[in-house]
């Protein structure tokens, strides 16, 4: 190797670059962004608990709405034996009433589209 | 006993012969088509139909279109290529094409049918479906799920009725109200009339017969004899359009 010492300085230099992003968040001690979540609901406790919902829910309104549309099946009945009805606007987002900083907040941070509402209407006076 | 090689190969061949033989037996022996045809009428609780009476639909009124397109968030599209319609009307000679003639009296000739989704014993458009976002319901109404259509409009293809309609643009901007109980759908799926499925599921009847005030509209369970819709289909002659394709459309009309 003839060129030794300009390789090895421009290896490093190149490593410092890509690795830019990281150490920079780490010295301006902004490491490990999340979002804050505001959430707001009318009742205390939610359909299921707030750890399954927040692991679980998409798959929940995925069974909700094989249920209601498939097999016209409508009242959800929870672990606690509560009876709800299966409906995104209706159960979900009245309760939730502030869909921009409870759904989209999370769902712009982990970067997934759910098309959701391209159909269901969000009702009026939720904060968009 | 002693087979040699040439022993062997005849008895093997007649072998294979015989398993290959089977499904052509299976087919001329007609004990499959006997099956079938068994199937196809099966004993039901339940079948939902309606009754139009067009003696009693006035010309000009609209109450059942605007009743069901206001429920349904259904976009007034003005454009004819685009337009999204679920109860819908059409000149007698082109609702029942196969009645059409020269000498059609009794005021009929070109005096608006109320048409919509016929809600058929047999859909020809959940049979073309290729994503089963079309189905039928045990109690006969033909459904959309909209979650699963890719709009590839075979269904619209297949429905000798012009039931169906394409979302070729977002429809949110033709709606007038959105009625926040009723999802929109989105552009590029097929929509029809859902029989108000999601009122019958609160027990209500159908927004278009709730709204007829001349009760030119009536629904029912067609499987109940002592139902009314049983009663006005005994003492009236009804027709249907185009039952001669088999589908077996649910929609009777009283001419």
């Amino acid at each position: 190797m003839n060129n030794r010492g300009m390789i090895i300085a421009g290896i490093i230099i190149f490593l410092c670059m890509i690795t830019f992003p990281i150490w920079y968040n780490v010295v301006g001690g902004k490491a490990a962004y999340t979002p804050e979540f505001k959430i707001v609901s009318k009742e205390k406790q939610c359909v299921e608990s707030t750890k399954y919902m927040r692991a679980k829910h998409m798959q929940l309104l995925n069974d909700w709405r094989n249920s209601v549309v498939r097999d016209g099946k409508r009242t959800y009945t929870a672990l606690d034996g509560k009876k709800y009805d299966m409906s995104l606007s209706n159960t979900c987002l009245n309760c939730h009433s502030n869909k921009a900083d409870f759904c989209d907040k999370c769902h712009n941070y982990v970067e997934v589209t759910p098309t959701c509402w391209n159909c269901h209407v969000v009702p009026e006076g939720n904060k968009l | 006993m002693k087979i040699d090689r040439r022993g062997f190969l005849k008895i093997g061949g007649l072998g294979i012969l015989g398993v290959a033989a089977k499904p052509v037996i299976d087919v001329v022996s007609k004990v499959k088509l006997a099956e079938a045809s068994a199937k196809k009428r099966v004993l039901v609780e339940k079948r939902l139909a309606m009754v139009v009476n067009l003696k009693n639909c006035k010309e000009g009124c609209t109450d059942c279109i605007d009743a069901c397109h206001r429920l349904h968030n259904v976009p007034n599209i003005t454009n004819p290529k685009d337009e999204v319609k679920w109860i819908w009307t059409e000149s007698y000679e082109n609702a029942f094409p196969d009645q059409e003639h020269r000498f059609i009296g009794g005021g009929m000739k070109g005096s608006p049918a109320i048409l919509l989704c016929n809600h058929c014993d047999n859909p020809s458009c959940v049979r073309v479906c290729p994503t089963k976002a079309t189905f039928k319901r045990k109690d006969g109404i033909v459904m959309m799920d909209y979650h699963r259509c890719i709009g590839c409009r075979f269904c619209m293809a297949a429905c000798p009725y012009g039931s169906r309609s394409f979302n070729w643009r977002d429809p949110r901007p033709f709606i007038k109200k959105i009625n926040p109980d009723f999802p929109t759908r989105t552009k590029g799926v097929v929509e029809k009339c859902n029989f108000c499925e999601e009122r019958l599921a609160k027990g209500l009847i159908p927004a278009c017969v709730e709204s007829c005030k001349n009760k030119a509209l009536v629904f029912g369970n067609v499987e109940d004899p002592n139902s009314e819709i049983r009663e006005i289909l005994r003492s009236n002659y009804t027709i249907r359009r185009k039952p001669g394709l088999g589908t077996g459309p649910q929609i009777y009309y009283i001419v």
